[in-house]
């Protein structure tokens, strides 16, 4: 077996890793700050929106505590990361133990992600169980009791103030790195035996329990993975800002990330990344006419959220017109052509899954 | 929150005496529920519960940032009439009007509401509608007015809200339906989506709860009340997903 054949399961991801890569040295070779910082926040985002596709495009259950546990992942490598003297500037109601901790970049990201994963496995398992509406609510319940602990648990996450003297070490390279990585794992999962089995419970829960698959048991494997990722996302995303409060990780970054995933395609893993790259360049095409109208001061009260309402009118036409996403169930392949109707895979859409 | 900017503009620009204004106000957020509900909902109603839930978080945000975008981000004045302001003594304690006049109107309104759904033929399509929706198109009830009619209603119920919520503080600014939001969402879940009495059940249960909380929580764990308050909600829909008052035609939530 030649190179290329043994490489053809993976076109996929290779595709998508190479349109990344491209990004990525297009936007060293141009050099523009502002670019390498949108380009940098928006890998991030292609790894936060991927963790959320692989608990929702496998299951087939909406769930919006996703963004609570990358505010667990960015908290919890942030408190590692940060050197005892910034801490002590920043919060000083910090309980004491938590001072002299002091670890590199690399631990406190995979000791965040960690403790997302674990909290996600705690409260998680008996949430599984839940499907339809009562399971957006529970994760919708979740995503507040998240918000309302980091907002008062002042002794660990400095309250609702602004956390402030992170050091920044997610540059566009580690973020580059994380963003493949996480492009390949979700990927991988997908054609796991048990991404599989998930997407057997998606399509039709009765049959696969027929033929003894454990819905709730793929179901929580589905989402430690992916809060995994969400706190990989977050400590990413914590070390790139580097000054946050609780309010960062709530409604308003939920409302991106998911629109994200459903503008490009909640059931392919391709449809996750096109579509955070779609949205952010739409997003900063958008806010740069915002800031452009306010500089000239046609307004006299400024122009504020005209990027939302565009992105929301959009969502709402996506799932009219194209419930599956600009990308649809089918992943991209390289060559890029149109594949024939009635192909080996038959198309899953949001319609079926009810 | 669309109540409330009615108000704000109808109030401030024009010279409507109070009343009407109020009015306007409640047809306002009426004629936005419905609007909404042909152009966002009625698309993607057919499809799936997850597009009608990502579709309702997108007009949220979309009614929220519009606000922003037209008016202002910053809290805007209403006028109100003297009387939300001015309070009256009862047996000794001074209690405000306001809290008079809002547990009047929710008795009138949930009077109303059960007589609407229990006496009218539109009461009747619509909780043919929840029950079953397919067989109560079958038997002939023109489905696309049953939910308009449905959503009028909520519009109605939350333009009424609003006025009242907005009469707190007197402003009104683009997040303001956020607080309310919750606890109707709250409330409904823990008694239940499927019955009125439920709904009403909801509403004490969580007041009694917040209450409880707010006096019984350590100072401490004071802080987190609402999040004690959450995880209530999850426990009720693990335990009971159809809530404290089911109906009798409840569906399988759980698998």
């Amino acid at each position: 077996m030649n190179l290329i054949a043994r490489l053809k399961p993976f076109n996929t991801p290779l595709s998508l890793v190479s349109v990344i890569l491209l990004i990525a040295v297009l936007t060293e070779l141009l050099g523009i700050s502002l670019l390498t910082r949108i380009v940098t926040v928006m890998f991030v985002s292609i790894i936060l929106v991927l963790g959320l596709q692989l608990y929702m495009g496998n299951s087939g259950i909406l769930s919006f505590s996703h963004i609570g546990f990358m505010g667990i992942g960015a908290y919890t490598s942030v408190l590692l990361s940060m050197t005892p003297t910034a801490k002590e500037l920043t919060n000083s109601n910090l309980y004491p133990f938590l001072i002299p901790l002091h670890l590199p970049f690399l631990p406190s990201l995979l000791i965040g992600a960690l403790v997302a994963a674990i909290i996600a496995a705690l409260v998680g398992y008996p949430l599984m169980r839940l499907s339809d509406a009562a399971a957006v609510i529970t994760t919708f319940a979740l995503l507040v009791i998240i918000n309302v602990v980091m907002v008062h648990w002042d002794r660990v996450t400095n309250g609702p103030r602004t956390l402030f003297g992170v050091d920044n070490y997610t540059t566009l390279w580690t973020s580059l790195i994380f963003c493949l990585i996480t492009i390949f794992a979700v990927f991988l999962f997908k054609e796991s035996r048990v991404g599989l089995r998930l997407r057997a419970t998606r399509d039709d829960a009765y049959a696969a329990a027929s033929i003894g698959i454990n819905m709730m048991v793929m179901r929580w494997l589905a989402f430690i993975a992916s809060a995994f990722i969400a706190g990989v996302g977050g400590a990413l995303w914590a070390h790139f800002i580097t000054s946050f409060t609780p309010y960062s990780f709530y409604l308003t970054e939920t409302f991106v990330i998911l629109a994200m995933l459903v503008i490009g395609g909640p059931y392919s893993v391709s449809g996750a990344v096109i579509g955070t790259l779609v949205v952010t360049a739409a997003r900063e095409v958008l806010r740069a006419i915002e800031n452009y109208v306010n500089i000239l001061q046609i307004f006299p009260e400024g122009f504020f959220g005209f990027t939302e309402v565009v992105l929301a009118i959009v969502l709402i036409v996506i799932l009219i017109y194209r419930p599956t996403g600009l990308i649809g169930s089918q992943e991209i392949r390289w060559p890029f052509r149109r594949r024939k109707a009635g192909s080996s895979e038959p198309s899953h859409s949001i319609n079926q899954i009810s | 929150m669309m109540g409330g900017y009615t108000m704000f503009l109808l109030a401030g620009f024009t010279p409507l005496p109070w009343l009407v204004v109020a009015v306007l106000a409640v047809l306002a957020a009426m004629f936005t529920s419905l609007f909404t509900e042909m152009v966002a909902f009625r698309p993607v109603r057919e499809k799936s519960l997850t597009a009608m839930l990502i579709t309702s978080f997108a007009v949220s945000t979309l009614l929220q940032n519009g606000a922003l975008l037209i008016i202002s981000p910053r809290a805007r004045a209403v006028n109100l009439p003297q009387i939300f302001q001015t309070s009256v003594m009862i047996a000794g304690t001074s209690v405000p009007w306001r809290n008079i006049l809002t547990i009047l109107t929710s008795l009138i309104m949930l009077t109303l509401l059960t007589l609407l759904l229990r006496r009218t033929v539109l009461g009747i399509a619509l909780r043919a509608a929840a029950d079953n929706f397919t067989m109560t198109r079958m038997l002939g009830v023109p489905a696309n007015t049953v939910i308009s009619a449905a959503f009028a209603i909520s519009g109605i119920m939350a333009g009424i809200v609003s006025i009242f919520w907005i009469a707190r503080s007197a402003t009104v600014t683009p997040a303001i339906g956020a607080p309310p939001l919750l606890v109707a969402f709250v409330a409904t879940v823990i008694g239940g989506m499927r019955s009125l009495t439920g709904a009403v059940v909801g509403g004490f249960v969580y007041a009694i709860i917040i209450s409880l909380l707010g006096i019984f929580l350590p100072p401490d764990l004071l802080e987190f009340r609402e999040a004690f308050m959450f995880v209530f909600v999850i426990i009720i829909l693990l335990f009971r997903p159809q809530g404290l008052i089911s109906s009798k035609t409840s569906v399988e939530r759980v698998g």
